[in-house]
């Protein structure tokens, strides 16, 4: 839909997922009827939360699972049936699953040696792989002695040594810490893109999926809720559950009063909400109105206006360093959070414990969720 | 200050409470071994440096002159080395002990396979249908044995009555019974440290091949095998050891030729009644199952040692 066209660039469809349902033990539907296309070189990304079906989706592309309906196909070809020694598709394993009885070099030859490759090409690639993933020196070490980065390193240079059409990537940096996840994160989509392989990645983690994927599949329940660009999954999503599980989300309960083809109003318990679009509804219907905390401003004066500002009292106040989070508790009781940002070295909007505080924000910043 | 002081030592006195707890943990085991198989063996190794006297071995110290003198008697080693009879034995006791450990290993490893991947919930029961045997006495067991292997035995009986056979097969004190009775006996011990090994093995390694291209076959002999190898040497230690002196089942289930260490030794003790000889017998025994397992936890040690 929103994804920014790459000039010129015919993109063809590499892998192509049709009505596929999984359900485990005649009773328990992990994945339920679904389709999707990745096209060649892109990266995307299956987000959830634990139990939402992902990793079952991506055990169906690997081949370690079939799906009990639908058919997947790879370039054309329909490898449904194929068992995982015979796709063209590699997986990075969560927490790797690096063989601990070989060294880095004959876990990244394993896969070259299982096709047979003579022995001046097996080096020769993994070779290249280790200088990719620069772990030249490391080469006759074993898993267990290096470090958590460089095993995931290793894993990446053994699932990308044969060459794959497609490449699947299980929770990639679940198992690093925070600050390494950050550096590892970049350095990977850089190693992908150099190589050019199309990836498909599980998540749990919406920071992760944001920053590697060209396109996201909000999962829950073994269905897709959503998919889209990252940009277009966090400022349109389109349902509660997306809203809520994309980042944090204020949402106001409201019924649409009018009803117009460049704006809509809609009043709520806290305040009028003049949004500054038309949208697929009409006067009298429920919705939800969705604001990000980074989209309220608040200020001790009362804006003007008779729109899209609401007051309270500020309850609780998280320090992050580059911004503060508010939690501001409104005369109906709903908890809203603000997140200021401190673009200066006192906190800019000069707000503590117990004040009372306006919340506004401008008629673009509201989604209007209709389910 | 006064306070702290006392705290303190309250402190590092139950530490040290707690240290000698520890010790006396480790020092009852190691006690034990000193004295019911440390000591022993010494008295075995100085009896077989001894010569045998009318009715008991002779004192390794003699005081006649005044000075005492340690006499050191060879006699019963150097004939252990000259006569054919015992270095046969030795080398058909220890030809019985690899072919009962690996026929016990073929057998063993898919079954603790299977085992190790049968449901969860159903495993404990395997684990104890393992162990059921051992409800019975071992003689018995290998007593009923003999009365299936036997010419008019049961399994005779059954093929000629169906007319598989018109003759008996000579089964009994044979080689054939001899590793049915050992390869049954010691089963268990092959398969429990397998299956111990092979539960723990994370199934994500075979997915892993699997995914690079490794066929089930392959996977199986690249992943699994080698894994496995801490089972397999500690499986066939606990099969390979015994089975060397095993002297039961070679006295009932085996012939005359199927000579093992075990009853030479019984020989020598009871009908030869020469001490000294029995225990060279022994210790050459000992020294024989010693020498491959110090040589592998040598270059277990360094293997160890080298990912340190």
């Amino acid at each position: 839909m929103a994804t920014a066209p790459k000039a010129n660039i015919v993109r063809e469809d590499l892998l192509r997922v049709e009505g596929v349902t999984k359900i485990f033990d005649g009773a328990v539907k992990a994945v339920d009827n679904v389709s999707l296309t990745v096209a060649t070189g892109e990266i995307f990304a299956l987000l959830g939360g634990s139990g939402c079906g992902k990793s079952t989706l991506l055990r169906m592309l690997a081949g370690f699972e079939t799906p009990t309906k639908g058919r997947i196909f790879l370039a054309g070809e329909d490898i449904t049936d194929l068992p995982p020694y015979k796709r063209h598709i590699n997986m990075m394993f969560q927490s790797y699953a690096l063989f601990p009885h070989l060294s880095v070099w004959e876990n990244i030859a394993f896969g070259l040696k299982r096709d047979g490759l003579p022995n001046e090409q097996i080096n020769e690639q993994v070779e290249k792989m280790l200088a990719l993933v620069q772990l030249t020196k490391f080469a006759k070490r074993k898993p267990h002695q290096l470090s958590g980065g460089q095993q995931q390193r290793v894993a990446l240079a053994r699932s990308l040594a044969k060459r794959p059409k497609l490449l699947l990537l299980d929770e990639p940096l679940g198992a690093l810490d925070k600050k390494l996840r950050e550096t590892t994160q970049l350095e990977l989509v850089n190693i992908i893109e150099e190589v050019g392989v199309t990836c498909v990645l599980v998540t749990h983690d919406q920071e992760e999926a944001m920053t590697m994927a060209s396109r996201i599949a909000v999962m829950n329940e073994g269905y897709f809720m959503q998919v889209g660009a990252p940009d277009e999954v966090y400022e349109m999503p389109n349902s509660r559950q997306v809203a809520d599980f994309i980042g944090n989300v204020n949402i106001f309960d409201g019924v649409i009063e009018e009803d117009e083809a460049d704006h809509v109003t809609i009043r709520s318990e806290e305040c009028v909400h003049y949004v500054g679009h038309g949208i697929s509804g009409h006067t009298g219907m429920s919705v939800g109105v969705a604001l990000r905390p980074e989209k309220i401003l608040l200020t001790k004066e009362k804006p003007a206006g008779d729109y899209n500002w609401c007051m309270g009292e500020v309850t609780e106040m998280v320090y992050f360093g580059a911004h503060t989070t508010y939690h501001l508790k409104l005369a109906s009781g709903k908890v809203i959070k603000a997140q200021e940002l401190n673009n200066t070295r006192d906190l800019s909007c000069g707000l503590t414990w117990g004040d009372t505080a306006y919340a506004h924000w401008n008629e673009h910043a509201m989604v209007v969720l209709t389910q | 200050m006064m306070k702290n002081t006392s705290s303190m030592n309250k402190i590092s006195s139950a530490m040290s409470r707690l240290s000698n707890g520890r010790y006396l943990v480790i020092g009852v085991p190691y006690f034990w071994f000193l004295i019911l198989a440390l000591v022993p063996l010494l008295i075995v190794l100085k009896i077989s440096l001894s010569e045998m006297e009318s009715t008991s071995v002779s004192s390794m110290i003699d005081w006649t002159n005044g000075w005492p003198t340690v006499k050191l008697n060879f006699a019963s080693y150097m004939f252990i080395t000259t006569d054919a009879l015992y270095y046969q034995t030795y080398f058909s006791s220890i030809r019985y002990a690899l072919m009962t450990t690996v026929i016990c290993l073929i057998i063993a490893y898919p079954f603790a396979y299977f085992m190790a991947r049968s449901p969860k919930h159903i495993q404990p029961t395997l684990l104890m249908l393992i162990m059921l045997p051992f409800w019975t006495s071992f003689l018995l067991r290998i007593y009923a044995w003999k009365t299936l292997l036997v010419n008019n035995g049961v399994i005779n009986n059954v093929l000629m009555s169906i007319g598989v056979i018109h003759e008996p097969i000579a089964m009994m004190n044979t080689p054939f019974s001899l590793m049915v009775g050992m390869v049954y006996s010691y089963l268990p011990f092959m398969i429990l440290p397998l299956y111990a090994n092979l539960s723990k093995l994370d199934m994500r390694y075979l997915e892993a091949a699997a995914d690079l291209g490794a066929s089930p076959f392959k996977a199986f002999w690249l992943i699994t095998v080698p894994l496995s190898k801490a089972g397999i040497v500690a499986g066939s230690m606990l099969v390979f050891i015994p089975a060397v002196g095993e002297y039961v089942i070679p006295e009932l289930l085996g012939g005359s030729d199927t000579l093992m260490i075990g009853r030479v030794l019984w020989d020598e003790f009871f009908s030869n009644n020469d001490w000294p000889m029995a225990s060279a017998v022994a210790v050459v025994m000992i020294l024989l199952i010693m020498l491959p397992m110090a040589i592998y936890n040598k270059s277990q040690s360094e293997q160890a040692e080298s990912k340190a």
